[in-house]
């Protein structure tokens, strides 16, 4: 019964995380997103004393119930594991090993002080809710994409607005193939062992487990009515009942009750701790608080900034205004590319570099949901794999806060339309030489056209005349740097009006 | 001749045979490519019985000339899709499918230029119209003016001389100054008088080598009122113009530089001019109509298409030598076939009629786009006939809100916004529209087309940021 309803939560809360991250039409998070936000390490990065108190709770009450149920990594792994155990048509296949303390918490310790050191790439590789988001975004949300594509492609024979099409593409090459790696790795591993990862690697585990030690409910095995027939143990994904001596690891137990419906001697049951000294509670959660406070303070660590000398765009107009002779055609447009920023992008609400790294888990939540195509995951080493933005498929669209909407871990934070159009994440520079005004003696302005905030105005190119083209400047202080300039500029590869980010947001 | 056909033809000839076709089929090929003397109007005549084409004679040759004629300007590209749609070549197998279709049921006028299709219309037409008898067709093509660079006197003659390469004919039966009035009178002076090719395709005329020459018009009327004015000099065989139940008293009221086709037909008439009738359609925007307008038309003859009111109206003038259709599809070239075969004359009461439906699609604030792709390709990239298609469609269904209140706002918005996306790729909507205004010359409509690429952006950012 207690194995039915793990399953049954545990299925639940995949779906809906996992339907988070395959979202692109952004109104599952208004329904769903609570579940990102229970999730351990956000929660944590974003100072939800709330949450975290409840998760520490509920493992003093019942275990690592989290890591059965709420995690999506931990659910994910039981499922390649059962898969692996139809497959191998083996029911008891695992055994009891001793706990590796010793990698446990050697990685923990990796794990707090790179959080303290602001190391966010090294955080985003550990934690287990990250690499769930990272291998969903990368490897299952193309899938739905392309499926949900098909069925637009139907729906527009059909002459339905039921569908409609989604662009699939690779946001980040490194991040794709780091969270290719991590799903072969964790395949494996739950394939072949169950839940080597979740008690040898997570740093969330090993937090649990100082809790989980002093749960009040937990397996028990009877030695009285025991026959010791090891069923419990070679049943256990977390290899840690010890049949022979008729104790249970409790640090690394996840409560998944397999073992209690497995054992034929009634000698296994779910129950209370009788002679407990159930007081830990506020004495541990203290530490996660203090943990977490150091998290806030103690990144020193200033931004490295990749100076790369002034010359850095190059870049040509390569349309030119060919002169039409027969009708009809479409003209070939060539894709934009990402110019060098000096400082990079990060979207409004993540306050700045700074703050967005310290908290951010690298899950690809607002990855996922960014409908215009800005998001991306960075290649910078310290930063790899969080956001930062870039306007050459699109850009950050007035109306747009969805990727503030979803961050569950603080690191973007909360905010309203109105409140955006005011947040500079950056200003819009102009490069002359690749202005279509000067390179195809044409008239534009498009940049003015579409600037929101009215940043942009159009001046004679010749102060002397005042018939001469018109040129753009910009306006910096009135500038918030959303990149509508830099993505509607007709001027290709290169744009030439293009966005350097701030390392502080402003309100203008 | 006829015996040497019947060989070429026969397999096509049984197939028709069976259908229950061949009726048509035969009045047709054997009524055309004769010179008849004895006509001296341009009157209504069905050739054969139910059925069959109707005819109508040039008075300067005696062509006898199919009501319908084929428009070569939006032939199909291969994928199955109209040759609108990006940059897919020519489905040259379609195209030998709908003329060797046309050709069996009487149509017998085909009308390109070397600008259509991206230039490559001409070739398309030359390949499938030779693999039948020379005598069979009447073939219509234009010295074309969209690019200074092909008015000196040489780059025209290379054009007209290629035109007979690219249509593999020796003679052209109908030649046309392409879009005169585009431009105003300095662009005609300089196109086809100053370099001296009017005088020359005049010789060519007296030569033989053009047996019908013309001119097709759009914008300003003083170039057509003056060419008209030296009708004693130039002795014109026929001229093309825009005709349609909504440009007969709406033209101007649309677009200021435009001319009522009322006038325009008029003046030919009384000149004894035959007129041949192009956008008798509007590039479909007379059968793709407003919902209402379509259950008015469709109640008064419930059998009949949409478009057969259009066809319908310009074929009903006595003064049209035929009317040009652009048929992309078989389904087109079958349901125009039905109008033609034998068109049925608007009733006084019916032409009252089709007046009052032109007014009532004048409340709807469609911009007058045809189609016709003149201002393609656009340097930047942008699909321009698709961007204005696509919201003269959503016009028509009703989709386009101009509120938040609209009882239908949440519905009309997903239309176009998802419809924009499927319609045009976003990187060739209106957004990326810089005005650099090189297409408005080329709009045989006069369209102002960067003001409405603006007003559409506008209008869709309001859609995406919800401030109707």
């Amino acid at each position: 019964m207690l194995r039915r309803i793990r399953r049954t939560l545990a299925v639940l809360f995949l779906a809906a995380v996992t339907l988070l991250f395959l979202d692109f039409t952004g109104t599952v998070h208004a329904w769903l997103g609570w579940t990102a936000r229970i999730q351990f390490l956000p929660a944590l990065l974003a100072l939800n004393v709330g949450v975290i108190l409840g998760l520490l709770l509920l493992t003093l009450l019942f275990g690592r119930v989290y890591c059965s149920v709420i995690c999506p990594l931990g659910v994910f792994q039981d499922l390649v594991a059962w898969l692996g155990g139809v497959r191998k048509k083996k029911k008891y296949r695992f055994s009891y090993s001793p706990a590796k303390s010793i990698l446990r918490y050697a990685v923990l310790a990796v794990f707090v002080v790179a959080i303290v050191a602001g190391i966010g790439s090294l955080v985003a590789l550990l934690a287990p809710y990250s690499a769930y988001g990272r291998i969903v975004q990368n490897l299952f949300a193309p899938l739905w994409g392309w499926g949900n594509n098909l069925l637009a492609y139907f729906a527009e024979r059909a002459d339905s607005y039921a569908f409609y099409e989604t662009d699939v593409w690779l946001r980040s090459l490194p991040t794709f193939l780091i969270a290719a790696v991590t799903l072969a790795a964790l395949v494996v591993l739950a394939w072949r062992n169950g839940r080597t990862y979740c008690n040898t690697i997570c740093p969330v585990g090993t937090i649990l487990s100082f809790f989980s030690r002093y749960a009040l409910f937990r397996p028990t095995i009877d030695a009285e009515k025991c026959r010791n027939c090891t069923l419990c143990e070679r049943r256990c994904k977390a290899a840690c009942i010890d049949s022979k001596h008729h104790a249970i690891d409790y640090s690394r137990c996840v409560v998944c009750m397999d073992c209690i419906d497995v054992c034929k001697h009634d000698a296994l049951h779910y129950e209370f701790r009788f002679r407990s000294h159930g007081a830990a509670a506020p004495e541990e959660s203290g530490t996660a608080k203090a943990a977490a406070g150091s998290g806030e303070r103690g990144s020193g660590l200033s931004r490295r900034r990749f100076l790369l000398g002034a010359g850095a765009l190059v870049g040509t107009a390569l349309v030119h205004a060919q002169e039409k002779k027969v009708d009809g055609g479409l003209a070939v447009i060539e894709n934009k590319k990402v110019p060098k920023r000096q400082t990079p992008i990060v979207p409004p609400g993540a306050v700045g570099l700074r703050h967005l790294a310290r908290h951010c888990t690298a899950c690809q939540l607002c990855v996922a949901a960014c409908p215009n195509g800005v998001l991306r995951p960075s290649t910078d080493p310290l930063r790899l794999m969080q956001p930062e933005s870039s306007y050459e498929r699109g850009y950050c669209r007035p109306e747009c806060t969805k990727c503030s909407e979803v961050c569950p871990a603080g690191a973007i934070l909360r905010i309203t339309p109105a409140e955006k159009s005011a947040i500079q994440v950056g200003h819009a520079v102009w490069i002359r030489k690749n202005c279509v005004v000067l390179t195809d003696g044409v008239s534009c302005g498009n940049c003015a056209r579409h600037c929101p905030t009215g940043a942009i105005q159009m001046v004679p190119s010749d102060p002397a005349d005042p018939k001469s083209p018109q040129i753009p400047t910009v306006n910096t202080a009135r500038c918030i740097g959303c990149g509508a300039c830099e993505n509607l500029c007709p001027a290709r590869p290169f744009s030439a009006i293009y966005v350097e980010g701030h390392e502080e947001h402003s309100e203008i | 001749m006829k015996n040497k056909r019947d060989r070429k033809t026969i397999s096509r000839r049984n197939f028709l045979k069976v259908a229950g076709a061949a009726g048509a089929a035969m009045a047709g090929l054997t009524s055309c490519g004769k010179r008849n003397a004895a006509s001296s109007a341009t009157t209504s005549e069905p050739a054969a019985g139910e059925g069959a084409m109707t005819l109508r004679t040039s008075p300067s040759t005696g062509d006898r000339v199919s009501l319908l004629g084929f428009g070569m300007m939006r032939l199909p590209s291969v994928g199955g899709r109209s040759a609108r749609e990006g940059n897919d070549a020519i489905d040259q197998e379609m195209v030998n499918a709908l003329v060797d279709y046309a050709l069996a049921h009487g149509v017998n006028y085909f009308d390109t230029s070397p600008a259509y299709c991206q230039g490559l219309s001409e070739r398309a037409t030359g390949i499938a119209l030779s693999r039948h008898p020379r005598d069979s067709y009447f073939i219509a093509t234009k010295l074309s003016n969209f690019a200074p660079s092909t008015w000196s006197r040489e780059a025209s003659m290379a054009m007209y001389r290629n035109s007979f390469r690219e249509l593999q004919v020796d003679h052209i039966d109908y030649l046309l100054l392409h879009g005169i009035g585009m431009g105003g009178m300095e662009a005609f002076e300089t196109r086809y008088i100053r370099n001296g090719m009017l005088d020359f395709l005049l010789e060519e005329r007296r030569a033989g080598r053009i047996r019908n020459l013309g001119f097709s018009y759009h914008g300003d009327v003083r170039v057509f009122d003056h060419l008209l004015a030296h009708h004693d000099r130039y002795k014109w065989d026929f001229v093309q113009i825009q005709l349609n139940y909504l440009d007969w008293k709406y033209a101007k009221q649309i677009n200021s530089r435009n001319t009522d086709a009322e006038y325009l037909y008029g003046e030919l008439s009384s000149r004894g001019i035959p007129a041949i009738i192009m956008e008798p359609l509007l590039g479909g925007r007379l059968s793709n109509v407003p919902q209402n307008v379509a259950a008015q038309l469709k109640q008064r003859e419930p059998e009949e298409s949409v478009a057969s009111w259009a066809f319908r109206f310009a074929g009903s003038f006595p003064g049209v030598l035929t009317v040009l259709s652009g048929m992309t599809r078989m389904e087109h070239l079958q349901d125009n076939l039905r109008t033609f075969s034998p068109l049925k004359p608007l009733t006084d009461e019916e032409f009252a009629f089709l007046q009052q439906t032109a007014t009532m699609m004048m409340q709807f604030d469609t911009i007058p786009c045809n189609d016709c792709k003149y201002c393609m390709p656009c340097p930047y990239g942008l699909d321009i006939p698709a961007i204005l298609l696509h919201y003269n469609k959503c016009l028509n269904e009703g989709n386009v809100t101009v509120s938040v209140r609209d009882e239908n706002y949440r519905r009309a918005r997903r239309a176009y916004l998802v419809g924009y996306d499927r319609s045009v790729p976003k990187l060739r909507q209106a957004n990326h529209c810089i005005g650099c205004n090189q297409c408005s010359p080329h709009c045989p409509q006069g369209i102002d087309i960067p003001k409405e690429m603006q007003r559409i952006d506008r209008y869709v950012e309001q859609l995406k940021q919800e401030t109707l």
